[in-house]
């Protein structure tokens, strides 16, 4: 029994070490998200809150911790209070599969990509129940759009994510870094890199495909009705996910922890570092395109998912198929 | 072991319950959250026999997409207005049929669980090496070998069920204006702009 509680100690201290920096590193990059969104438009952007502004999203946070949580009269209290919940949660345990190292990873199953997917396509799920719990109209449509969107996207991220275990033969998410070694797989794939990029914006509801919370039509769409913290933990699940699906992009296509190329200099860079400047890399490109490219409608938006990404990554996926059988590139797999 | 045991009675007790749930709870969205819930404890069960690959495929298919359409559909529907003419109302048609299936679903079951206790080698496979590889190799190699025909059939008659769901609900509209962005874009200055001279107090025709 003592060894139970010991083995249970051992991993809540790795959880709680996964998770703060993850936290900090959340507040972090709303402060570079809001920067590089006012520095594009010539504008300062948070500058006054700490050294550059650093501090400004955890003084927002305290904002957000003292301010009144309204609950709606026709509201179902229990949906409405889950919702963010959920969102928070999933944003967060997705977490302990992505590797930062060989052997920096809390949780090293062998269906992680698997996982990964699960967990970022029940993301839907607090911002359905947050929009239908709210008994509101502009939330409820908010949600709509937003399930309707991600749901429809999930199918190109699934296709591309066969294309890239093609090449690997594993679904360990080590093992996938790992087959990177000689080749990172934005070269080969880059055309699924540039889908799985765009339909990974579309999953994370940021703009040009922010339609469940666009200001013009919807007020702000499923979060209308949430204030105070439970506003905040939508907002804060919201790029996590953003974050998470940085990573899931470096990992599946950017070679992971993996050096820019193997030579002396460089490799002694510890791989940490390596895993966490792609991940700031791709939302960079997040950032960027927040600020310069104008909101997409909403039928444009399913046309582009079921009408162009969808057929156009099945047939990169039977081509990669073709290419691999043809040459007898398959990976024989050590099984 | 002892840990195993306490997750496997937590999540089976957690499906047991939420599928009950599913049923006698009186808001239809409640059940269909309880009916999420339940696959959810279902796809932990899995993992926890070490299907982890059927696991996570449960949570992919049925939490991520399926019960994600249930909830669009429940969403959308008058539930109020259902709820009387299924149990309340004189003309429940609905209970028989449901009954002829779950007495079907329940036989399936018996003859599975009964064929597999009793005769071993009910389901032999060739080429199914449960010792050494991993669950989704197995998988892999059993489904695209001896089951190769039942897989492609499964697979052709979602198509149909798709297509089928598809024909049912289009309509040809006519009279719609539809935007074509081949159009848009060949579109050039000569093919749609024209200089007119136009006489004082004349005006001029301009065909649409």
């Amino acid at each position: 029994m003592v060894e139970i509680f010991q083995i249970l100690g051992q991993e809540i201290y790795k959880i709680l070490f996964l998770l703060i920096p993850i936290l900090v590193s959340v507040a972090m990059i709303v402060w570079l998200d809001r920067r590089v969104w006012g520095l594009v438009q010539k504008r300062k952007g948070p500058n006054v809150v700490g050294p550059f502004g650093l501090f400004q999203t955890l003084a927002d946070a305290l904002k957000y911790i003292f301010k009144e949580i309204i609950i709606p009269a026709s509201a179902n209290k229990t949906v409405f209070i889950i919702a963010p919940i959920i969102t928070m949660t999933l944003a967060l345990i997705a977490w302990a599969v992505i590797p930062m190292s060989e052997k920096l990873v809390l949780a090293d199953i062998n269906v992680g990509i698997l996982y990964l997917f699960a967990v970022s396509s029940l993301g839907v799920y607090g911002i359905i129940m947050g929009g239908w719990a709210s008994n509101s109209k502009y939330p409820f449509l908010g949600a709509i759009r937003s399930a309707a969107q991600m749901v429809s996207y999930e199918v190109s991220i699934g296709i591309i994510i066969i294309n890239v275990l093609l090449c690997v033969g594993s679904l360990n998410l080590n093992d996938i870094v790992i087959a990177q070694k000689d080749l990172w797989y934005i070269i080969p794939l880059f055309p699924m890199f540039v889908i799985f990029f765009i339909s990974s914006l579309a999953e994370t509801n940021r703009p040009p495909f922010d339609l469940p919370e666009a200001e013009a039509e919807l007020v702000a769409g499923y979060q209308t009705e949430y204030s105070g913290m439970m506003y905040a933990m939508f907002w804060l699940g919201e790029y996590a996910n953003i974050l998470l699906m940085c990573a899931m992009g470096a990992i599946l296509f950017l070679g992971g922890w993996l050096p820019i190329v193997d030579i002396y200099p460089i490799n002694i860079v510890p791989a940490p570092i390596w895993m966490i400047l792609k991940i700031l890399f791709l939302f960079f490109l997040f950032a960027l395109i927040k600020a310069i490219v104008p909101r997409y409608r909403y039928d444009q938006l399913m046309r582009l998912g079921w009408k162009i990404f969808l057929p156009f990554s099945l047939i990169y996926l039977v081509l990669t198929a073709s290419f691999l059988f043809y040459f007898d590139k398959l990976p024989k797999g050590n099984f | 072991m002892i840990a195993h045991s306490i997750f496997f009675y937590f999540f089976s007790i957690i499906a047991i319950f939420s599928s009950l749930m599913v049923i006698t709870s009186r808001n239809t969205i409640n059940s269909v959250f309880f009916l999420i819930l339940d696959f959810i404890s279902v796809g932990c069960l899995f993992i926890m026999v070490g299907a982890e690959f059927l696991g996570m495929i449960i949570l992919i298919v049925y939490v991520g997409a399926v019960a994600v359409l249930f909830l669009f559909v429940v969403m959308m529907l008058n539930v109020a207005e259902q709820k009387q003419s299924w149990f309340i109302g004189k003309k429940s048609t609905h209970l028989p049929t449901g009954l002829i299936v779950s007495v079907l679903i329940f036989f399936e079951l018996l003859v599975v669980v009964g064929g597999w206790k009793y005769k071993d080698n009910l389901m032999s496979s060739s080429t199914l090496d449960i010792s050494s590889i991993s669950n989704t190799h197995q998988l892999g190699l059993v489904m695209y070998t001896d089951y190769i025909l039942y897989f492609q059939l499964a697979g052709v008659i979602l198509l149909l069920s798709m297509i089928g769901a598809i024909l049912l609900t289009f309509r040809e509209r006519s009279g719609v204006k539809k935007q074509s962005y081949f159009k848009q874009i060949s579109r050039s200055p000569e093919s749609s702009i024209e200089l007119k001279e136009v006489d004082s107090n004349k005006g001029v025709k301009i065909d649409d």
